[in-house]
């Protein structure tokens, strides 16, 4: 049963409200950076864009549904209202007012050091207290994501933790911990440096710090996702989930090594020695794994629904699945990109590959497909899901549904494909425009103006997606029931003190990022003669 | 109809493929980390081993990286050493010479902002980060001129940040350097 309804529509409706002004800026960058861009305009403009989209649909959008995501989830799940409501809005205050008072400074161009910051580069003091706000307003929903579920087991000691609720606990904590990396970052070495209190920083121990976020926020993104593969996408074509242990285990190494692997971003970094690299990307390896038993689970379970459908045949079950289910559509579609972007993601991960496309397009390319791909298009999947439990009105705009989703998944692979390949020539990434008349840039024209048509089709696809929610929201009344998530096949009975707590993996998760970190940050902290002089961005000073 | 049994058989089978399809991945999982080892260690493309530092406000005053020391130098071993430095939003020097077939070490820093350096069409890659040297051991096959832009967002000419490697065959290189302590192809 969903109580506070409110609370999680305004954290839908405003992570929404973002991502839609963000992909606005995204499409502007792919068309103002291509071929088809025959004005002049000051290169600015495009790295505040950078900034403010990167920084909107990175820090804000998806915190904001992992947030509103997750106390429906804690309400569905543990069948009570939430506790701490109050906090909880406070959380979502600090968020939204945080984003205001981070993009303010970036759109007068005060800030434009793009979200992964680039220190000696400093911009305005309040665009990093506006990222500690919504970090610090995420954090809220963290300790009440733990509180509720910890009252809960109190009350049921015998009840194994429902799965969603598992995951939705494990993907808190995740998100806790890896925060840590960029807000130590933040609060000891750029903000003394943007307010003026010092005037040198250590570059390289900055980016050790950010790896520590970086990397491990893709999974605090991808979570929501896999919960909505797990205990949705079962539920909604008919079926019942595979198993239920393996899904809490995947969640289980998902929380234990995606943090200390984060040193991967820094394979080409002459601040990280040889043998730190080595190890975080043999860890990097490691998280493959809860990928590749997600997929096994997901695709079996579509199949056990499509027996039950009457599917028949090695393969030809695949064509008995229902397949204008919307969810069904975009758990496929969001499958076939998460293969494309880990494969591109297996690549990345060992350093001798790296090299060859480290800081190119392929780089954009990767994440766009795994998080605007993939990922993205399950938070559509989760809104229309969860719409009409929220609104109480019905939503049955199938049709358009698919249209949207269509379209995302091939605006996706227009825009993202194109970035592999000039990434693989050696196109660097980030930059304004690029001189097509350049005879090392001309062969790649082709591919930028595609992606730039990628982009518009994503725009169109965005544009979609509002329509169908405005129109749930208009809709006529109508009861939707309880929102339920999927059931597996064989409940067990009891479940492993492991495979239900977290006390364990906690321990590890924080010994092993202190093990992969430790020696790293203590190095450069212990090294003499690294700080160097900050470089002031916007404001003359 | 489903009786106690059945259901028990059924959540052995299950569990069976499932435990079959976790080992295939952990074996797949294996054999890529352990490519990536063999690789790193017998072919020794490994990341550069120490870390060393540069002080971005001297550079230009003293140590290795003072202005007439960059570009291309020989070594008494038949090797060649190449020193550059990125600021924003150039290198120094913009075109570097090299010859084919010869080991080079490319040692390179930042004078300011953090920048990278990629030369477009063969596996160099490096970033330049304020404060610290970035070594990397390369290796031009052949001939030919590369691009070698700024690939890290660095300020707002970022975009502008194009320098050039030109490879030339190793006999005309040695030529070259006869007259020169360093060299570079910046006209
Ligand atoms: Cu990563
Ligand atoms: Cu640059």
């Amino acid at each position: 049963m969903l109580i506070n309804k409110r609370l999680i529509l305004a954290h839908f409706w405003l992570a929404f409200a973002v991502f839609g002004l963000a992909l606005i800026l995204g499409a502007w960058q792919m068309f103002v950076r291509s071929p088809f861009n025959a004005w002049h305009f000051n290169p600015e403009f495009y790295y505040r864009s950078v900034t403010a989209h990167g920084s909107a649909m990175g820090y804000v959008f998806p915190t904001l549904i992992a947030m509103g995501f997750g106390y429906a989830i804690t309400e569905a799940t543990l069948e009570k209202p939430l506790v701490g409501v109050r906090w909880a809005w406070a959380g979502f205050a600090l968020v939204a007012v945080g984003a205001v008072v981070a993009m303010i400074p970036v759109s007068l161009g005060l800030a434009s050091v793009l979200y992964t910051f680039y220190p000696p580069m400093v911009g305005n003091p309040f665009y990093y207290i506006g990222v500690v706000m919504v970090v610090v307003g995420s954090w809220i929903w963290v300790a009440l994501m733990s509180i509720n579920l910890m009252i809960w087991k109190r009350d049921n000691p015998d009840r194994p933790v429902p799965l969603a609720m598992f995951a939705n606990v494990a993907g808190s904590y995740l998100w806790g911990w890896t925060a840590v990396g960029a807000a130590l970052e933040i609060i000891f070495l750029i903000l003394p440096v943007a307010l003026g209190l010092r005037s040198t920083i250590d570059a390289g121990l900055a980016r050790v710090f950010f790896s520590w976020t970086l990397h491990a926020i893709v999974y605090f993104w991808l979570i929501p996702t896999y919960i909505a593969y797990y205990t949705i996408f079962p539920r909604a074509i008919g079926g019942r989930l595979y198993s239920d242990a393996m899904a809490r285990i995947s969640f289980i190494l998902f929380v234990v090594v995606a943090m200390p692997i984060g040193v991967h971003h820094l394979f080409a970094d002459p601040q990280v020695g040889a043998g730190f690299k080595f190890m975080h990307s043999v860890f990097t390896g490691l998280v493959t794994l809860p990928t590749l038993l997600t997929i096994f689970t997901i695709c079996a379970s579509a199949e056990i629904a499509s027996r039950l459908r009457g599917g028949r045949g090695a393969f030809g079950w695949v064509r008995a699945l229902p397949w204008q289910n919307p969810i069904m559509l975009a758990t496929a579609l969001s499958l076939v990109m998460l293969g494309f972007g880990g494969a591109g993601g297996i690549i990345n991960m060992s350093y001798q590959l790296d090299a060859t496309i480290h800081n190119t397009q392929w780089i954009t390319g990767h994440f766009h497909l795994i998080f605007g791909g993939a990922i993205v298009i399950m938070y559509f999947a989760i809104a229309y899901d969860l719409w009409p439990h929220l609104t109480g009105r019905a939503m049955d705009h199938f049709g358009l549904m698919r249209t949207q989703l269509w379209l995302w998944f091939i605006g996706m692979i227009v825009t993202t494909f194109p970035w592999h390949y000039v990434g693989i020539l050696g196109m660097p990434r980030r930059m304004a425009f690029y001189d097509y008349a350049n005879p090392a840039i001309s062969p790649q024209t082709f591919s930028v103006g595609m992606s730039a048509v990628g982009g518009l089709i994503l725009l169109t696809s965005g544009v979609l997606f509002f329509v169908v929610l405005i129109r749930g929201q208009r809709a006529e009344r109508s009861d939707a029931g309880a929102y339920r998530f999927s059931v597996p096949i064989h409940m067990p009975a009891r479940i492993p003190v492991a495979l239900n707590s977290f006390g364990l993996w906690l321990t590890l998760m924080v010994g092993l990022t202190v093990v992969n970190y430790g020696y790293p940050i203590a190095q450069l902290l212990v090294l003499k003669q690294t700080n160097v002089p900050a470089i002031y961005v916007g404001a003359s000073r | 109809m489903t009786t106690e049994s059945d259901s028990h058989l059924g959540e052995a089978v299950a569990a069976r493929i499932e435990r079959r399809w976790a080992t295939l991945s952990i074996v797949v999982v294996g054999v890529l980390v352990g490519m990536a080892i063999f690789i790193g260690i017998d072919h020794a493309t490994m990341p550069q081993g120490h870390v060393e530092t540069a002080d971005p406000k001297t550079l230009h005053l003293t140590g290795e990286f003072i202005e007439s020391n960059l570009g291309s130098a020989m070594e008494a071993d038949g090797s060649v050493t190449v020193r550059a430095i990125g600021q924003q939003y150039s290198f120094t020097p913009q075109c570097i010479v090299v010859p084919s077939e010869t080991p080079v070490t490319l040692r390179a820093t930042s004078a300011d902002a953090v920048h990278g350096l990629l030369i477009e069409g063969t596996n160099i890659n490096t970033m330049l980060v304020p404060g610290y040297v970035s070594e990397l051991p390369v290796r031009f096959k052949a001939p030919g001129e590369h691009a070698m832009p700024c690939q890290e967002f660095c300020g707002i000419g970022h975009q502008g940040m194009w320098a050039k490697v030109k490879v030339v065959d190793k006999t005309a290189f040695l030529r070259m350097m006869a007259s020169r302590r360093r060299l570079s192809c910046v006209d």
